[in-house]
């Protein structure tokens, strides 16, 4: 059993950039592999093969491709703003890689030298810092719609730019009342609240995650929401111009961006690293200590950080966020795109009075809650489980219009919309 | 390295500040002036105001500025701005605001004494550390926001919301 205690501050400089290069490499991987992930699922759902020469089970494509937007000629449109054309790129990847730093991605490692965060960086401000750094992604996206000077890329950053605030707004919302149920920002604290609640704020919280799912599709400018790059309009929108490493970078940004929102999905609502039902991965530092929960009496008990545990943990992780990533794959070869009026009556009139709407009631079902004495615990989660279970189911039936809860019943429509068509021809 | 950073984040703000004034291309203007936003929230992080950092970047490098944007290249002002210019005697009256505004931040820089430091500085730095450690970053914000100038601040509500109608009754087309 390793000694139980915090870094000195070389060590922490030595783990700090351990952290950092080790963070930053496995993103780039994944990303590398989420564009085979996608190519493969999309065969698999549209019943072809997908890219499958290259290395076994075209393992290697990522590199092949990799190797030919690097060495592929490198285009400048005679008639672009030069400075900005390349600034584009550069302003899109730069927020998108930066945003994972503030996710806990596994348990405390215990090491000789003292036990390591599993962080890159546990800011205090945690969510706030993601939210702010990733609105600052449509700057490379408008920039380099506008310095291309091509209409379909300009139309493709105008979309991008609306878009991405409109969204922002619903996404900011979602997001309170999580930090309302949490009390804190930190990613690391949201993460120890869902252990010691015993119960993942997907359940109390239900709405709130429907929520940041679609708002998060739309900031991240995934179909049913790539308004910016819609092809059968805008060829690929803001980048058409774009060839080589260049237009790698904007899809490196993307496929970051997409994988820091499943990260957080799986932070904020699944309860991160955490293990379900088990109980000795829960750990925190209280007071300069890390433990485990508190007793009876309210003293803290004293964790055992662990190898396994650590390896464990990270396992848990990536297995949600995995899972978050085909979600958004599997919404993209299933769903059709939205007409843009549609994505803006959405993002202003759905989402924006129903999460203001949700976060009163949450605030004030908390609120009675707190009134009454119930302790912050499992019981605490489950009545608002309840009563979010019931604003939900509320919520889709409302937006859903018979079509899918409906199930046969909602065929009806369609079935009028062919009557009224036969009778009109 | 506190030293260094500061010196580096008042650099590119002050010279981000310049270049907005300077630069001919609206575009060019928008990006110094984010420059010159995100450096000063990193001043803000040195000063550990981590909350106001975060949200001097969400809110206005992240949507004002974006919104600047939208509305410049709505316009194409990037194209074709020369005709915007305004010289003679707009200059003139721009050095006056711009001369009497410096007269009043010196004036107050004055005020603050030798130092540039507010004496009890180091009493108030402590009961602010102590207060993040109760109330988190957020809540030392909140609870004055929400208590002691919760008036000012529904005003400057329903402020925005009155210029919010006013911009929707002056765009809306008449017929």
């Amino acid at each position: 059993m390793h000694e139980m205690n915090q870094l000195s501050t070389f060590w922490f400089w030595v783990a700090g950039a351990a952290k950092v290069i080790g963070v930053f490499t496995v993103v780039m991987l994944a990303v590398a592999y989420m564009t085979l992930a996608e190519r493969r699922v999309s065969g698999f759902i549209q019943d072809r093969l997908g890219p499958n020469r290259v290395g076994p089970f075209g393992l290697l494509q990522p590199i092949a491709d990799a190797v030919k937007n690097l060495i592929k000629e490198e285009t400048m449109p005679g008639t672009s703003a030069k400075f900005y054309f390349v600034l584009g790129p550069m302003l899109a990847i730069m927020p998108a890689v930066v945003t994972f730093a503030v996710i806990p991605i596994a348990a405390p490692l215990p090491t000789p030298v003292g036990t390591v965060d599993m962080i890159v960086a546990d800011v205090p401000i945690g969510i706030l810092y993601i939210l702010a750094l990733s609105s600052l992604a449509v700057y490379g996206i408008v920039l380099s719609g506008w310095a291309s000077n091509n209409k379909y890329a300009f139309l493709g950053g105008l979309r991008a730019s609306a878009q991405m605030i409109s969204y922002e707004v619903a996404l900011g919302l979602s997001v309170i009342a999580v930090l309302l149920l949490a009390g804190n920002l930190t990613l690391t604290e949201m993460v120890w609240q869902q252990q010691q609640m015993k119960l993942w704020f997907v359940f109390p919280l239900s709405l709130a995650f429907i929520f940041f799912v679609i708002s998060a599709l739309a900031e991240t400018n995934r179909l049913p929401f790539d308004m910016p790059e819609a092809e059968s309009e805008l060829i690929t929108g803001y980048h058409t111009e774009y060839s080589a490493m260049k237009f790698s970078m904007f899809f490196i940004a993307e496929y970051s961006h997409v994988l820091t929102a499943s990260a957080l999905m799986a932070t904020l609502f699944f309860g991160g690293w955490d293990i379900p039902v088990w109980t000795g991965d829960d750990m925190f530092w209280h007071e300069g200590a890390l433990i485990r929960g508190f007793d009876e009496a309210g003293a803290p008990i004293a964790a055992t950080p662990s190898v396994l545990i650590t390896l464990l943990t990270l396992g848990a992780f990536s297995a949600k966020t995995a899972f978050f990533v085909l979600l958004y794959i599997w919404i993209r070869w299933t769903l059709p795109r939205f007409r843009y009026d549609q994505v803006m009556h959405l993002g202003w009139k759905v989402l924006l009075p129903a999460a203001l709407g949700y976060i009163v009631l949450i605030a004030g079902t908390m609120l009675v809650l707190d009134q009454l004495g119930v302790p912050f615990g499992f019981r605490y989660g489950l009545i608002l489980t309840g009563v979010s279970g019931v604003t939900t189911v509320a919520f889709l039936f409302f937006v859903d219009r018979d079509r899918v809860i409906g199930g046969a019943h909602g065929q009806g429509s369609v079935a009028r919309i062919r009557a009224r068509a036969s009778a009109s021809s | 390295m506190t030293e260094v950073l500061f010196v580096l984040f008042a650099v590119v703000a002050l010279g981000g500040a310049f270049g907005v004034v300077i630069s001919r291309s609206p575009v060019a203007s928008l990006l110094f002036m984010v420059a010159t936003l995100a450096s000063v929230a990193g001043i803000y992080v040195l000063f550990e105001a981590h909350f106001l950092a975060a949200i001097q970047v969400l809110v206005y490098a992240g949507a004002i500025m974006v919104l600047f944007l939208f509305v410049i290249m709505l316009l194409n002002l990037g194209h074709d701005y020369r005709a915007d210019l305004k010289f003679g005697l707009w200059s003139l009256l721009a050095f006056v605001v711009v001369g009497l505004t410096a007269g009043v931040l010196a004036q107050g820089f004055m005020d603050v004494g030798d130092t540039g430091f507010r004496e009890d500085g180091a009493a108030v730095a402590a009961a602010l550390d102590e207060a993040a450690r109760e109330q988190g970053v957020a809540g030392v914000i909140a609870e004055p926001l929400f208590t002691d100038y919760v008036v000012a601040f529904e005003l400057m509500g329903l402020l925005l919301l009155v210029a919010i109608v006013a911009a929707v009754v002056l765009a809306k087309p008449r017929n």
